[in-house]
């Protein structure tokens, strides 16, 4: 028997019935795709050729496109990485997390959710890929593989090789976990469907019936995953941060890392999601699914993983100085005040202060401001990685090796390679697959919806 | 009659009601062959009588198989086969293995889990499904009962279902 909470906000407005939900998530599957959606595809894809010219010059002429030079040796590609494992954090946080503490809200959200996560973790994976310059050699170098060279194996001590583990591995169960959601809803589709594209999504559907045991197998499957995908969330980016942690460089060599990253994941992750989920709501209208009231969640879960980016970047900044260790704290000190001095205020500014503005609820309950600042964060995020790794590196042990970096228009190109690789399969992910989780949303309308059926 | 051909189908508006009349009609004596739904019905597998699934351990099993797979394979590679000196460190030493050995056993426990349940449920691309009634993934649950399997009669088991709060009583024959 379910029962209706007074106390909560509903999650479905308006009164939609459960058929409501089928028509309102199959309208843009089925229909033709929209003015709207034809351009974005199009900006798209123009940023995917003009990237794409940008990674085959660097693939044909190697590295040294970039503006690396002997003391930053890291710069755009690890940041650009990051940054991108970082916004892949919110799917799998939003579908494995939330489903462990039954937070209901999660059911509209997660879908998209989950297929930005793995389109996030394609666009990461490109820089670790193309920063090693030669692709084709990299299986050897990052895979245990059997090699010509005595079988000379992979350094299981390095964490760039937990990397690669870490990495494929979350691609793989998120993938994992976001088709079996999808399965349900392809079928829903197949049987609306008609001609070729009956048959495509009854492949992609595996002739799923919805049968009472497969249900009750799928649920416990959902489960497990999201109780296997909750500490793999989590050690992928404290992984990350291994990175930098277990260097020796003054300004990496800390141990805050792998919780400061993991908050700052989520953070960015979840100014994805609204910048993505707004602009969504709007173009296949479903504000009555993605409420206010979503919005407002998220941006609860900005404040608080906001505050702890905040609180992590002074302790560091306190350790630095009260560990009484040089290098350590010049590292610090020419973050704020040296020549990236703008750098490191535009990651306080925007990750520090602006997400404390959602402690007023009408900022936090409009769309406008939520958006604006879901941007700012995202902006703040890429500087924090920035920050991080170019200031750490650019004034070296020796003055004489100190250097600064600029980027190429190479840097500039790969970077706008994967915003068009991400923006491509999300508009397609968009137009082809049901943004919302159909079977889910279907599964709360009794309970959630402003309309209950009391029917019994 | 041959089994698993001909059907007689209850077809129910709510979950609520859904649930009281599968119990309903098991306490009549009917058989009932599969309860269709768009969604998820909490307590369906109880009021239907099923086993709880074993999938658990199946997923338990495949994560300590990753497990014993890392470990083997990160102490033969650097422990054994090519002693690789790095830093002074040890050969084998467990702490840096314990990533890997995490990652792995997290993918194998996973993706063995869902071929397991792809297989036992049969769910697979090339699959024709059985479709019941076209409304099962849109809003309707769906009560199937082999009258093969049954020893009252079509109508009979027809009324059952009718009083047990379906909204529309079919038949369905599969050939």
């Amino acid at each position: 028997m379910q029962v209706t909470s007074t106390v909560r906000d509903p999650l479905v407005t308006n009164g939609k019935t459960i058929h409501d939900v089928t028509e309102d998530v199959c309208r843009q599957v089925e229909g033709k795709p929209s003015k709207s959606w034809m351009m974005g595809m199009a900006i798209s894809l123009t940023a995917l050729m003009l990237g794409g010219y940008a990674v085959i010059m660097l693939l044909w002429h190697g590295v040294g496109v970039w503006g690396l030079n002997k003391t930053v040796g890291w710069a755009w590609d690890i940041t650009n990485f990051v940054w991108w494992v970082g916004i892949g954090h919110a799917g799998t946080l939003i579908s494995a997390i939330l489903l462990l503490f039954r937070q209901k809200w999660r059911m509209s959200i997660n879908r998209a959710a989950e297929a930005m996560t793995i389109f996030a973790v394609i666009c990461a994976a490109m820089f670790p890929m193309l920063h090693m310059g030669r692709v084709w050699l990299g299986f050897y170098w990052a895979l245990p593989l059997p090699n010509t060279f005595g079988s000379l194996w992979v350094n299981f001590n390095s964490p760039l090789l937990w990397d690669v583990f870490a990495i494929s591995t979350y691609f793989t169960v998120s993938l994992v976990f976001w088709y079996l959601g999808l399965i349900p809803d392809f079928a829903t589709i197949r049987d609306r469907a008609t001609g070729i594209s009956k048959k495509i999504y009854g492949v992609l559907s595996f002739g799923w019936t919805g049968g009472a045991k497969t249900w009750a197998r799928y649920e416990t499957v959902a489960l497990i995953l999201a109780g296997l995908a909750t500490p793999l969330v989590l050690s992928v980016h404290t992984i990350v941060s291994f990175d930098f942690a277990t260097s020796v460089i003054p300004g990496w060599h800390t141990t805050i890392f792998p919780p400061y990253f993991v908050a700052g994941a989520i953070f960015s992750g979840f100014a994805m999601v609204l910048t993505l989920m707004i602009v969504a709501r709007a173009m296949f209208k479903l504000e009555d699914y993605i409420t206010i009231h979503h919005i407002e969640l998220m941006n609860i879960v900005i404040i608080i993983t906001g505050s702890i980016v905040g609180i992590a970047y002074i302790t560091e900044f306190f350790i630095a100085w009260y560990s009484g260790v040089e290098a350590e704290f010049y590292a610090f000190y020419n973050r704020a005040t040296g020549p990236y001095w703008w750098a490191y205020w535009t990651m306080m500014t925007c990750n520090v202060i602006s997400p404390q503005l959602f402690w007023v609820k009408k900022i936090r309950t409009s769309i406008v401001a939520t958006f604006i600042l879901s941007i700012i964060v995202n902006i703040g995020m890429w500087f924090e990685r920035f920050v991080i790794i170019v200031t750490s590196l650019h004034r070296d042990y020796l003055p004489s090796s100190w250097a600064m970096f600029y980027p190429t228009i190479y840097d500039v190109g790969v970077y706008l390679f994967t915003f068009g690789l991400f923006f491509t399969a999300f508009l397609l992910f968009a137009k082809f697959f049901p943004v919302i989780n159909m079977a889910e949303v279907k599964s709360i309308i009794k309970s959630d919806s402003e309309k209950v059926n009391t029917s019994n | 009659m041959t089994a698993d051909k001909n059907f007689v189908l209850g077809v129910y508006e709510d979950e609520d009601v859904l649930l009281k009349a599968v119990k309903s009609v098991r306490n009549t004596g009917v058989k009932i062959h599969e309860v269709f739904s768009p969604y998820p019905v909490h307590g369906l597998e109880d009021a239907l009588g099923y086993r709880r699934t074993r999938l658990p351990i199946a997923a338990f099993m495949f994560g300590m198989l990753g497990t014993a797979l890392a470990l083997t394979m990160q102490i033969w590679m650097l422990g054994f086969d090519w002693p690789m000196i790095i830093g002074g460190k040890n050969f084998f030493a467990l702490p840096p293995f314990i990533p890997v050995t995490f990652e792995l056993t997290v993918l194998l426990s996973a993706l063995g889990m869902v071929g397991t349940f792809m297989v036992i449920s049969d769910l697979k691309p090339y699959k024709k499904p059985r479709i019941f009634d076209i409304r099962i993934t849109d809003d309707k649950h769906v009560m199937a009962i082999d009258l093969a399997k049954n020893k009252l009669n079509r109508d009979e088991i027809a009324k059952i279902v009718k009083d047990s709060g379906a909204s529309e009583v079919n038949d369905k024959t599969f050939e």
